[in-house]
């Protein structure tokens, strides 16, 4: 049991995460009944409501505006403290005034996808029918799907085309929907360390995080809320085994070797002998504190149904035909999650799409998680590509 | 020799004021009308592609090198990260209206499919290359005895990515071989300065220290 106990009990309480998932600190689109939100499993969504944040000044032709589409454990709050954590928001690195993503220069705009915990609508929100959690009473929900909903937000917002729709993992699927559903809202795409579908690796591990949550017995089949429990110890074992697929050999073995936890010698027990081990377990336990477990599993779940070909007969090259948006395709070296070859499949359908596109592989060892990291050659890339963006739609010196 | 007859007039080729574009750079942008869509196969870092869009021109690029690549992206130029032996093959017919191997010919494993390749994917391709029946590669060979190396060809056999060195009579061979058809052809001094045209084409494979030429497809068999 050494294992479990060295987890320990969120310090965020649940009804901090579920007021946080129902009343957002941030601000929050709401749409009625008579706006639903058509699902692909063919339930519509109504009511529901989208949390996002925004940065920077929309300018008189609304001609700035950038989606950051989030990855799958992240949200909404990419350049704030985060109201449940207290942390730096999680890509200050590359958003603020004078960054690649300018906000001088441009509207940026991050919302939480639907099936999130952070706001918008998802298994930990309120089921207006029974005023309970949702949990697993939950539509399923797509990757088509979020990007439904944030076309609902920007016609809220008034923003008809955006100047780019950016984003890695999870949010690079995103962002490639995007393009592949609004094209035309769409004048430059830059998707990072993604794919256009979900590969069988990708789906095993995902199964294994959500059989980890599942397998964990305050899960209570996703009806832990009314029992005022959260199964954190299935969550942080989810969270434990993606942590691992988001980093590399290389990265693991520079950070932390065989080296020891605060000892000398092995205790020839279970306990984190291991400097990796004690490393895994506060990820593990730090985002259990943060993230809603069913939210996990509809998330994941979302990334696994992932797959544009099969949206447009097999053919990837057709989900891009005709396509006028600029891409800009990154991946990293040492990314095992998200392979280069994976990115070079989507350039060679952009290819043969004839659309304007960029692909740079950059050379790391620190793996998938690359995007979220100080990359400076990525920064230089992302800001380029922006710039000959806004260049190309007449942008020059606009918002100062 | 057939070919002579098919070299057309050079146009002038507009001075390079700023001294910033290559003289062959300048050459392969006077062959081609605004408004085209290009691919650049090899276009390191994206030098040529700057001058072609900045005479409106939509460029794209494919590059070997990443540091080449991520370069010409940080420039805000459409490059991809690819092989011209290898990923050519991706590309759909009639994709583009001119197709350039610029100086990359000589690298590629396999010479015959690439330029097939890019007479598939562009219209017209515009290829330049080392000409290694060039006066002073042969005097290196003759006189000296070893590999030849030039201020534009510096490495040494054994590191040199060049694995299929020809001349510009080797070229034309393979140009009829496979049937392309030569609309212009080029062959530029030690200074980047093209080779009178009234000379004979044994002066050009001697005196040329590249060529460049544009083609497109033959008439037979297409």
């Amino acid at each position: 049991m050494t294992q479990l106990q060295s987890v320990p009990s969120p310090s965020i309480h649940s009804e901090d995460r579920a007021h946080e998932a129902d009343h957002p600190t941030s601000p929050v689109a709401k749409f009625g009944i008579e706006q639903p939100l058509k699902l692909d499993c063919g339930i519509d969504l109504a009511p529901f409501q989208i949390a996002y944040q925004t940065y920077g000044d929309l300018n008189a032709d609304r001609s700035n505006a950038i989606l950051i589409c989030h990855a799958l454990t992240l949200d909404q709050h990419v350049a704030n403290v985060h109201p449940l954590t207290g942390k730096a928001g999680w890509w200050e690195i590359m958003v603020g005034p004078g960054r690649p993503l300018d906000t001088d220069k441009y509207f940026i705009i991050c919302s939480n996808v639907i099936g999130g915990c952070m706001g918008s609508t998802g298994p930990a929100s309120t089921n207006p029918a029974t005023g309970k959690a949702w949990g697993l009473d939950f539509p399923i929900i797509t990757i088509p799907d979020m990007v439904r909903a944030q076309a609902m937000l920007l016609d809220r917002l008034g923003i008809e085309t955006l100047l780019c729709v950016i984003g890695g993992s999870m949010g690079g699927m995103q962002v490639l929907q995007w393009t592949a559903a609004y094209p035309e809202r769409v004048f430059s795409a830059l998707p990072v360390a993604c794919s256009t579908r979900h590969s069988a690796q990708n789906i095993a591990f995902h199964e294994l995080g959500r059989q980890a949550v599942m397998a964990d017995p305050d899960w209570h089949h996703g009806r832990y809320f009314e029992r005022s429990t959260h199964p954190h110890r299935g969550l942080a074992v989810a969270r434990m085994a993606g942590h691992i697929t988001y980093l590399s050999d290389a990265a693991l073995h520079r950070k932390f070797g065989r080296r020891m936890q605060d000892r000398e010698l092995p205790t020839f027990s279970f306990d984190a002998d291991f400097q990796v081990e004690s490393y895994l377990r506060y990820q593990g336990s730090s985002f259990v504190e943060r993230f809603d477990a069913n939210s996990y599993l509809y998330l994941t779940r979302a990334m696994d149904y992932f797959d544009i070909a099969a949206d447009h007969d097999g053919v990837l090259a057709e989900a891009f035909r005709g396509i006028k948006t600029r891409f800009c395709v990154v991946s990293f070296t040492s990314d095992w999650l998200f392979p280069t070859s994976e990115s070079r499949a989507l350039v060679h359908a952009l290819n043969a799409s004839s659309a304007r596109v960029s692909f740079a592989e950059i050379e790391t060892d620190r793996g998938h998680d690359a995007f979220l990291l100080d990359v400076p050659e990525f920064f230089d890339i992302s800001r380029a590509f922006l710039e000959s963006a806004g260049k190309a739609r007449g942008l020059d010196g606009a918002g100062g | 020799m057939a070919v002579q007859e098919q070299v057309l007039p050079l146009g002038g080729i507009a001075p390079d004021r700023t001294g910033k574009y290559r003289t062959d750079h300048l050459l392969v942008a006077e062959m081609i009308p605004a408004g085209s869509k290009v691919l650049d196969v090899g276009c390191g870092d994206g030098e040529l592609l700057q001058l072609l869009e900045s005479r409106g021109i939509d460029g794209r690029g494919i590059e070997l090198s990443r540091e080449g690549v991520n370069r010409c992206v940080a420039k805000g130029l459409a490059v991809v990260q690819g092989d011209a032996d290898t990923d050519l093959v991706n590309y759909p017919d009639d994709a583009f209206d001119y197709v350039i191997l610029s100086q990359t010919l000589q690298a590629t494993r396999q010479p015959k499919p690439v330029l097939e390749n890019l007479l598939r994917i562009g219209r017209r391709a515009i290829v330049s290359f080392p000409n290694f029946g060039f006066w002073k590669m042969r005097l290196q060979l003759l006189v000296g005895g070893h590999m030849p190396r030039t201020e534009n060809l510096p490495a040494t056999w054994y590191d040199t990515p060049n694995i299929h060195f020809c001349t510009i009579k080797d070229f034309v061979q393979l140009c009829d071989e496979i049937n392309v058809k030569m609309e212009r052809a080029v062959a530029l001094d030690l200074y980047g300065r093209p080779v009178p045209l009234n000379l004979p084409w044994w002066v050009w494979n001697m005196f040329g220290e590249q060529g460049v030429f544009l083609l497109s497809r033959g008439e037979k068999g297409r």
